[in-house]
């Protein structure tokens, strides 16, 4: 992405998770801005074009779930990663139901969190076009004639199985709450127990070892995600 | 009490000191005593008040009747009057003295006058005496009034004198208490001018004999009688200060005083009489009782009778002796002599002369055989007592009478038949040896008459088929009826001691056979180990040997609960309730037949320890009457007593194990924590200190060397955070806060996400997965599994060299799911397969191991557990290293993977 820098709006109560993650995130070239609390944040986007917002869940002043749903009832739709603690799955959850594209858990490695801001930046950018194939790995998918292959082989998939897969690579390297999935695929909210079956079988096809996915990853407690192509 | 201290030493007599360190936590009571009514008691009393209160003492007025006297009214002014309480009875409504108002205000001090009034029916004691006794526990002083013929010990003495039996009376005891005893003394004369005038209350009742009673003889009888008491009682006083104060005086040397009573009426007044004369003896007395064959005989008002005297004694101050026999006077003059006896006072015979010849009397016997003992024999005049009704009721044993003359009979046919037999070979006076084995057999079995009966017919059968001439009742030769006589002699005689011996074998068997049971029930309870048994058996030990009711009552969480009963019973009604309480808050007895709260249904009795009150007993018995005989007491005594006893040893058992426990939590605790303080501080440590290297030395350092520092921060912050993950869940388990959220889970994703997320600690080992592809899906709280996995798989891979392998399997057996982690380490030494499972606990093996917390198996099984399932460890039996299985149950409802669409 030549251009313009991207601006990162950095909201979070702690100093040195501030302090880390400008250092960490200026090496991406990203122009960093800080805000302490939500009062500070919302001001901040008020005035500021802002392009992607590092959200921590446990601001002092407000919640930091309730600050996503007024800045998304609010109409602001830039792209969030929240900040969370390990235990909080139930948190994770709902910021990503209230529209969150992506979280990691404190401690977490600078790399994976530089990579989930990419996938959610690339996600906004290419809303409008979908590449016709996807691929990552050895699997391959055409979205256009709905053909799925590993390596050179084509797997056939039944029709939800392709729903879900389809639903990932849409959202390939970000992750998806179960709730989100079966939206999607069931356009509604179903037994959630049906979707981990689907996947599994959907993973016995396409995983060269089912045990240990490479492109399926269970985010435990949370959903799904699907490797992203590098 | 003078007659419990004999001490001839110079030391101060321990009773004497334990009297007056107990007499410092309660109240002082200081009675007002007149010789009659109208001295001037209530004036003289509110006299005091009133100087008290100008020396600004708390004092208030509990109860006085002035009987609408002015004078004495007027004296009330400025006194503060607690209210009266009223209660109905009948109809009428009376007013009482508000016991519990006094106690919740708690003077200093209070007045309460009549102390022998009788308190209206529903009041917590039936007389204000008790009430006294009430407040004067509760540490408040008490003034009160009262005259001379209410006191127990004198009642007799001033019916004498005046003719006039006064019905309420007050025991001995309270007046032996008081502190301060003022007698109010005015001349005869002048009571009697008081009387014309109209200055003196009389009850109503009393009118007719108003002017008997207030005749100048008795008033100055009943004058010196209150001034004699008085007298005693300040001796005594005097008598309890010298002891205490180890001041040598002239005790007199060691005399008893003895009374024996039996059935008959008069024996209350023998008792009161008995006690005046230990009382200017200063000597201890006893009341005795012989229980012969006689006393299985006795109606049940003879029966109530005698434990009446017996109670009375007690009351009175005495002691009590019961003793079985056969021969009172026997009995009577054994104990004498055991017992250091002087004087032995009995009632004048009540037989008539006739009688006197026949069956003899104790008295006379006994003045006969009494030798250096003085015989006090006593005829009182017991003016009211109608002569017993001896045809009430019968004693349970009649039914039967027939049935053993008939036997009797039997033998004696027995006897003949034999005779028959025998009279070829024998002479005719040896058969008649066989008579009397019936004789003797009768007296064995049945006793005294049936034996006399036998004898009698034994004769007569003997004479009509022995003696010539035969199948008549003449006896030809004059030397066969000198040899009839004989046997019948010898047949009553040999009646006579043979149904003696029987008698007394009964009554001994009988006593034996408690003996044996009271010993049976201790041997039981020094085998019971928790509380709630001791207290059925003794519940049902109590029922099954007094026949009674039981119920025990404990304090729980600070309220008396009944904690057992027998026949069971959960809940009482509030009459008793009351009783209970207060029996258990002033550690004496109420309810049914005591002198509190008489109208509950049981009686309480506190069970006391070393400790203290326990807890209450509470027995009733369908009969009516007196609850316990003397006898039953002793027995209930000892039963509780023992009950006590091992409920101490129960609670001491486990207090003794509280303690341990407890001090073992603190010693692990501290263990804990310096644990932890290391395991924390040393990876910090390793950060901080590589982090300074880098800033002070980043210069001077190598690229190697700084990636070198960098890598140890990594590490060493990977493994506090591990740490801390550990401990802060071992601390939810630990609070109950894991609430696992059961979702229907593949076994084989869980696995998949927790070999992901421990990728980075198994890097140096091989990994073999294997698990079957059919299993259902289980109900697992996805979270928590996956923590469980990594943490086993984290212990593998610290207890396994590099580069070894490690397996996962997972496959259905027998309803549940198995999932087992291998390795090829050392393994686990055998006698710690369980421990590792336990907290802080690291199997030690040198420098190899890498430090971990000890938290990750514990973690292990609180999770697994918590979704219903089971972690053990082993030792792998193909080869060295250890296996940990995990069994999960299947659900009953889960599906088949394969058959989801």
């Amino acid at each position: 992405m030549s251009g313009p820098a991207v601006k990162i709006l950095v909201v979070d109560d702690e100093p040195p998770i501030r302090r880390l993650l400008r250092t960490g995130l200026a090496t991406q070239d990203y122009a960093i801005a800080e805000a302490a609390d939500a009062g500070q944040a919302q001001a901040h986007l008020k005035s500021e074009k802002t392009d992607l917002i590092v959200l921590d869940l446990g601001l002092p002043d407000r919640n930091g779930l309730d600050l996503l749903k007024d800045l998304r009832s609010g109409g602001i739709d830039v792209p969030v990663v929240v900040l969370s603690s390990r235990t909080d799955e139930a948190g994770i959850v709902q910021a990503l139901e209230l529209g969150a594209d992506d979280y990691v858990t404190k401690p977490f490695s600078m790399n994976e969190l530089i990579a989930r801001i990419k996938v959610a930046l690339r996600h906004r950018l290419q809303e409008q076009g979908e590449k016709p194939v996807f691929k990552v790995g050895e699997l391959s998918v055409d979205l256009v004639r709905r053909v799925v292959k590993l390596g050179d082989n084509e797997v056939k998939l039944s029709p939800r199985e392709y729903e879900i897969l389809r639903t990932l690579v849409r959202h390939a390297g970000r992750v998806l709450t179960h709730q989100a999935l079966m939206r999607e695929v069931w356009g509604g909210i179903a037994d959630v127990q049906n979707l981990r079956v689907h996947v599994r079988q959907l993973r016995q096809k396409i995983e060269p070892d089912p045990e240990q996915p490479r492109y399926i990853l269970t985010e435990t407690g949370v959903g799904y995600r699907l490797r992203a192509p590098e | 009490m003078a007659e419990n201290r004999r001490n001839l030493d110079k030391r101060p007599s321990p009773e004497a000191l334990l009297e007056n360190a107990q007499r410092e936590a309660q109240g002082r009571l200081k009675i007002f005593l007149g010789a009659a009514p109208g001295v001037g008691k209530t004036y003289e009393m509110l006299q005091s008040a009133r100087a008290k209160r100008q020396e600004g003492v708390d004092i208030v007025v509990g109860l006085v009747e002035t009987h609408g006297r002015k004078e004495t009214q007027a004296l009330l002014e400025g006194l503060e009057v607690i209210p009266r309480r009223r209660v109905d009875y009948k109809g009428a409504t009376l007013e009482e003295m508000d016991l519990d108002a006094i106690l919740r205000r708690h003077p200093e001090i209070v007045l309460v006058d009549e102390l022998a009034h009788t308190n209206a029916p529903g009041s917590r004691h039936p007389k204000r005496f008790r009430d006294v006794e009430e407040l004067l526990a509760a540490g408040i002083d008490v003034y009160t009034t009262v005259n001379i013929q209410h006191i127990e010990s004198l009642n007799d003495v001033v019916a004498q004198i005046t003719s006039v039996r006064v019905r309420e009376t007050v025991p001995d005891s309270i007046i032996d208490r008081a502190d301060d005893i003022e007698v109010i003394d005015i001349t005869p004369d002048d009571l009697i001018q008081r009387l014309k005038e109209g200055k003196v209350y009389v009850p109503q009742t009393a009118r007719r004999a108003l002017d008997h009673y207030f005749s100048p003889g008795n008033l100055t009888a009943l004058r010196e009688l209150a001034l004699r008491r008085t007298a005693q009682r300040v001796d005594e006083q005097l008598l309890s200060h010298m002891q205490a104060h180890a001041i040598p005086g002239p005790w007199p040397a060691g005399d008893r005083v003895m009374v024996c009573i039996d059935e008959g009426p008069g024996g209350a007044a023998l008792v009161r009489y008995t006690r005046r004369m230990a009382d200017r003896l200063r000597a201890p007395w006893t009341v005795f009782h012989v229980e012969t064959t006689r006393s299985l005989r006795f109606s049940e008002e003879e029966r109530n009778r005698i434990s009446d005297t017996l109670r009375l004694a007690q009351q009175l101050g005495g002691e009590t002796a019961i003793v079985p026999g056969h021969d009172a006077v026997e009995e009577i003059m054994r104990y004498a002599e055991a017992n250091n006896v002087c004087h032995i006072v009995i009632g004048k015979s009540r037989k008539s002369r006739i009688a006197e010849l026949l069956h003899g009397s104790v008295t006379h016997e006994l003045m006969r055989r009494a030798g250096v003992i003085s015989v006090h024999v006593v005829a009182p005049r017991d003016l009211d007592t109608t002569p017993s009704n001896k045809t009430a009721a019968r004693p349970e044993s009649r039914n039967a009478d027939i049935l053993p003359y008939a036997w009797s009979t039997a033998f004696v046919a027995l006897a003949l038949g034999c005779g028959m037999i025998l009279d070829e070979i024998l002479a005719v006076q040896s058969v008649a040896l066989v008579f009397l084995t019936a004789v003797l057999a009768s007296a064995i079995t049945y006793g005294l008459w049936p034996a006399l009966y036998t004898s009698m017919i034994s004769m007569l059968t003997f004479n009509f088929f022995f003696l010539p001439p035969l199948y008549t009742f003449t006896i030809a030769e004059p030397e066969n009826v000198v040899a009839l006589f004989f046997f019948l002699v010898v047949a009553f005689i040999a009646s006579n001691l043979t149904a003696r011996v029987r008698s007394q074998a009964i009554v001994a068997r009988q006593r034996a056979k408690t003996t044996e049971d009271l010993y049976l029930f201790s041997r039981k309870l020094a085998g019971i180990g928790t509380l709630d048994d001791v207290l059925w058996a003794t519940a049902f030990q109590v029922a099954s040997m007094l026949k009674m009711q039981v119920v025990i009552l404990l304090v729980d969480g600070g309220e008396l609960t009944v904690r057992t009963g027998y026949p069971p019973e959960d809940t009482l009604d509030d009459a008793d309730v009351a009783a209970a309480k207060w029996a258990f808050e002033n550690n004496r007895t109420a309810g049914r037949g005591s002198d509190t709260l008489p109208g509950a249904k049981r009686l309480f009795i506190p069970m006391r320890t070393g400790r203290g009150v326990v807890g209450v007993v509470g027995i009733d018995s369908a009969k009516e009457g007196p609850l316990l005989t003397p006898e039953q007491q002793r027995l209930f005594d000892a039963l509780i007593d023992q009950a006590a006893l091992a409920f101490d040893r129960v609670r001491l058992a486990a207090d003794a194990d509280r303690t341990k426990l407890a001090l073992e939590a603190d010693r692990l605790r501290s263990a804990l924590l310096t644990s932890i303080s290391h395991d924390l501080r040393t990876p910090l440590a390793a950060i901080i200190g590589a982090a300074g290297t880098l800033r002070d030395f980043g210069n001077v350092l190598s690229e190697v060397a700084k990636r070198d520092l960098v890598a140890t921060v990594q590490e060493e912050a990977d493994r506090l955070n591990r740490f801390i993950a550990n401990l802060l869940d071992m601390t939810r388990i630990e609070s109950g806060a894991i609430e696992p959220q059961g979702a229907l889970h593949d076994v084989g994703e869980i696995v998949g996400s927790a070999l992901q997320r421990a990728s980075k600690v198994l890097a140096q080992h091989r990994l073999e997965v294997e698990i079957d592809g059919t299993l259902p899906m289980l109900k697992l709280d996805a979270v928590l599994f996956e923590q469980v996995l990594f943490n086993i798989l984290d212990n593998a891979a610290k207890y396994a060299p590099a580069n070894s392998t490690i397996r996962l399997t997972a496959w259905q057996s027998e309803g549940k799911v198995a999932l087992q982690i291998l390795d090829e380490g050392d393994g686990i030494p055998p006698e710690d397969v369980e421990r590792i499972f336990d907290k802080f606990y690291r199997v030690r093996k040198g420098d190899r191991v890498r430090a971990g917390t000890g938290l990750g198996l514990p973690i292990c099984r609180g999770f697994i557990e918590a979704m219903g399932g089971t972690v053990e460890a082993a030792n792998r039996s193909d080869r060295s290293g250890a296996v940990i299985t995990i069994k999960l149950p299947v659900p009953t409802d889960a599906p088949q993977l394969d058959e989801v669409a």
